[in-house]
């Protein structure tokens, strides 16, 4: 890795973009699976037994991982933006762990709930 | 100059020759006690490569004209000991990123100081020389917010390190909005309001992701990248009014 690039907050920032242009690859069929609702609960069901494929629960668990990282390292670009840091602090370095620990408990939580 | 202590005591320097397209040539220069990255640089013209290019002045971190790529990292060759890059003996010295390069390691800098145009940096003042001067409180809180960006000598680091600049060469890049910062902060400049609309604009301050390469490489310690979010706060509280205490 090109050593501008070899440090957290590169890495964290990274992170954030590609779980953002992910979500916005995956989003549209979860709200195309949503969408069948409207035509009745039988519809939807039809498409939920897709949901029981092991290839579509982990597309799921991706997911849900993906929208907690995108989640917790926009809220850390927020609080690195709008909030006050003394000067002496390196506030790139801050939040990332944090943000790190609540992605993976959000990615565990999900597997232990629905597997 | 003190001498090598072994004759096989010697560093490995990768020079870059050429412009735009070039490469790394090797050289061999005396490992000493004290040198910096500049005096590894003037060793090699002065005694195997007379016609290598490169920029200094000062060589004492005043002027930041001798600014290169150092093993990958924007620095001022003359404020770095050679002791403090060398990886295994060797040593990688290339032009700054993200400018034209010219020859060996002189890049093009306009397209950097055009920047500052851009983000409406110009200082245009409002009085004559016949007026009295401005009375200006230092310790009020719009001159400190002015005054922490204020020792910037644009010697292109933090434009160098910038992977947004490297992304989107119209993005004005760190130095400039860091300015801008500072004149939308003196009650002195005539176009504060022009400033601010110019940082704001397309490839402005708001095409900054907070990677915060600028600040991590400023040789001087500024926060650039503490300017660039002080003028995205602009946003919601738009040009701050002038101190009245």
């Amino acid at each position: 890795m090109h050593p501008l690039r070899s440090h957290k907050s590169y890495l964290a920032s990274i992170g954030h973009r590609v779980s953002g242009v992910a979500l916005a690859v995956f989003l549209p069929f979860h709200f195309l699976l949503l969408s069948t609702a409207i035509n009745g609960a039988d519809a939807m069901d039809e498409y939920l037994t897709l949901a029981e494929m092991l290839p579509v629960k982990i597309a799921e668990w991706g997911l849900v991982t993906l929208l907690a990282a995108h989640l917790f390292f926009g809220i850390r670009v927020l609080l690195l933006e709008f909030t006050h840091w003394p000067r002496r602090i390196n506030r790139y370095a801050a939040w990332i762990v944090p943000c790190t620990i609540a992605t993976i408990l959000i990615a565990t939580l999900f597997i232990i709930r629905v597997y | 100059m003190t001498e090598p202590k072994t004759k096989d005591s010697h560093l490995s320097v990768n020079v870059w020759r050429g412009g735009n397209e070039g490469e790394l040539v090797n050289y061999q220069v005396p490992a000493r006690e004290n040198q910096t990255v500049l005096d590894v640089i003037t060793e090699i013209q002065r005694f195997q490569q007379p016609d290598l290019a490169y920029r200094f002045a000062c060589r004492v971190g005043v002027c930041g004209s001798c600014a290169m790529t150092v093993n990958g990292l924007p620095r001022w060759t003359c404020r770095t000991h050679i002791k403090k890059v060398v990886d295994n003996g060797q040593l990688t010295v290339e032009p700054l990123r993200n400018l034209p390069r010219i020859k060996d390691l002189v890049c093009d800098l306009e397209p950097f100081i055009d920047t500052w145009k851009k983000a409406g940096a110009p200082f245009s003042g409002s009085r004559t020389r016949y007026d009295p001067p401005a009375n200006i409180k230092p310790d009020s809180p719009l001159r400190q917010a002015a005054d922490a960006g204020l020792q910037c000598i644009n010697c292109a680091v933090c434009y160098s390190a910038c992977d947004v600049v490297h992304w989107n060469r119209d993005y004005v890049g760190p130095a400039a909005l860091n300015r801008a910062w500072t004149l939308v902060n003196d009650v002195r400049h005539a176009k504060r309001q022009e400033t601010f609309e110019k940082a704001f604009s397309e490839n402005g301050c708001q095409s900054c992701h907070s990677h915060g390469n600028c600040t991590r490489h400023c040789p001087i310690q500024l926060n650039p990248s503490e300017s660039i979010t002080g003028l995205k706060k602009m946003v919601f509280k738009g040009l701050p009014k002038e101190d009245k205490k």
